[in-house]
């Protein structure tokens, strides 16, 4: 079991890392990851959703899709889930700290329509995880994500000052960039101990 | 058939019933606005750049309205923006005191000389980590790699011939070009002061004049120009007074380094008017 839940986490962070490996979410990855604190912040608000999304999908999916063989909805009933919670994590980011729902603006809506939080409901179904596990996927997945835009905030906050040809200026060296960190992330494709 | 059924009512059985939740919890997470505080922040310039003290206008808008601030700090919106603010708290408009601006106590950039060839970040905090003391062989001289211009939200600081430079005219005073600033060069001094010393070194002079072809030296031709006590020379460097400066220029015209700043003069060499 524990070895088991080590490989989700670690398969989730970086072997099949969302943005390098699955290329999900690649809309916040790349519109949020000017700063490093509001990265962080996206990062951190992703992977709430994404396990917070992951428990109820896999409770939707188990209780409702499957006993009255409706698993045919299953993205509708995904994406309901999913808008519902960012609706929820919308309002209380607003109530409770105003200054990262301002610092992550438009995006924070967005996570609705993220492919990343979609992606981890349905791949949770198809892998036939339980419960834990999904839970785990979900959370260690949103983590992966997390690190993913914090690394590439990183370069972008530095290739801010760098001296680089001008056609590239702004999305092109951004994209070059995070296509770098995506063939360092390949690196990780041998790591499968368990 | 029957899925057809199940699917309408299992998804809308579970819509209803995230629906009354979450119009339950936007009854519980309600954000009370103000009103006078949105309108406060549609008129200040939005700018951000914290000169009356918060962290941004909307900071600002939020302590006005909740009757924790002055009505005329915002710099950068003058006058007119006190007067509006005023109107919609309904509180006697008053106007801006005092009307601060930058200054940049240094004017070496290319009158001084290099220790070495500096090709790292264009920035003036990484530069002035290099070697000790940044590139520049005056340790407290303008790196000129102009992160106050970058720092500044309204686009008033400039670097001219290697050292930055504040348009004194239209500088609102807000300051956020000496928070920049890794060398501590940038000044709050009174609009009406004219005059000003364009440099920090306390170097004495022989061992600054090696390096420096406009630093002050701490001759005291100036003070001993001055007429009005406004000027003397502490730890080799002349420093003013504006309390008792009368901004004649005659310290101007007298300095040998040519390092004592009129503001009221935009070129170098120009002779200074007389205010009288």
């Amino acid at each position: 079991m524990l070895t088991n839940i080590l490989s989700i986490s670690l398969g989730a962070i970086l072997i099949e890392n969302f943005i390098f490996s699955q290329f999900l979410g690649i809309c916040p990855f790349m519109g949020v990851s000017k700063k490093m604190d509001t990265a962080m912040g996206m990062g951190l608000a992703v992977t709430f959703v994404m396990g917070v999304a992951s428990m109820f999908t896999w409770l939707v999916n188990e209780f409702l899709l499957i006993p009255f063989e409706i698993e045919y909805m299953q993205t509708v009933a995904y994406i309901l889930v999913i808008a519902a919670l960012v609706q929820f994590v919308e309002m209380f980011l607003k109530k409770s700290i105003p200054s990262l729902y301002q610092a992550l603006g438009i995006y924070l809506p967005l996570i609705t329509t993220n492919c990343a939080v979609l992606g981890v409901a349905v791949l949770n179904t198809q892998n036939g995880y339980n419960f834990i596990e999904s839970v785990v996927y979900g959370v260690t997945g949103g983590l992966g994500f997390t690190l993913a835009i914090l690394l590439f905030a990183s370069v972008r906050e530095r290739t801010e000052f760098a001296e680089y040809p001008k056609p590239f200026e702004g999305f092109p060296i951004a994209l070059v960039s995070a296509g770098l960190i995506a063939l360092a992330f390949m690196g990780f494709t041998g790591l499968k101990i368990w | 058939m029957l899925t057809v059924v199940y699917a309408v009512v299992v998804l809308g059985l579970v819509a209803a019933v995230f629906g009354f939740i979450l119009a339950y919890a936007s009854k519980v997470f309600a954000v009370k606005v103000d009103e006078r505080e949105e309108a406060i922040a549609s008129i200040l310039p939005g700018a951000n750049c914290g000169g009356c003290g918060y962290a941004g206008c909307g900071a600002y808008a939020a302590a006005i309205a909740a009757g924790k601030a002055p009505t005329n700090a915002c710099a950068a919106g003058g006058n007119s923006v006190a007067a509006k603010i005023a109107e919609i708290m309904g509180t006697e408009s008053s106007d801006i005191s005092i009307r601060n601006v930058a200054f940049v106590k240094c004017a070496g950039g290319d009158n001084t000389q290099r220790k070495f060839d500096y090709l790292g970040l264009k920035d003036c905090l990484s530069a002035s980590r290099v070697g000790g003391t940044g590139p520049l062989a005056c340790p407290s001289g303008c790196l000129g790699y102009g992160s106050c211009v970058a720092a500044c939200p309204f686009g008033h600081i400039s670097v001219k011939n290697g050292v930055a430079v504040v348009d004194h005219e239209n500088c609102v005073g807000c300051m956020a070009c000496a928070d920049a600033c890794p060398k501590h060069l940038i000044v709050k001094v009174p609009y009406e002061a004219d005059i000003n010393i364009s440099c920090s070194s306390k170097e004495k002079g022989a061992a600054l004049r090696k390096y420096c072809n406009i630093g002050c030296l701490g001759c005291h031709i100036c003070e001993k120009t001055c007429q009005h006590d406004a000027i003397h020379v502490i730890d080799n460097l002349a420093v003013i007074d504006h309390s008792k400066c009368t901004s004649c220029g005659e310290c101007v015209a007298k300095c040998p380094r040519h390092l004592i700043h009129d503001a009221r003069l935009n070129t170098e060499g120009e002779t200074p008017q007389s205010a009288d």
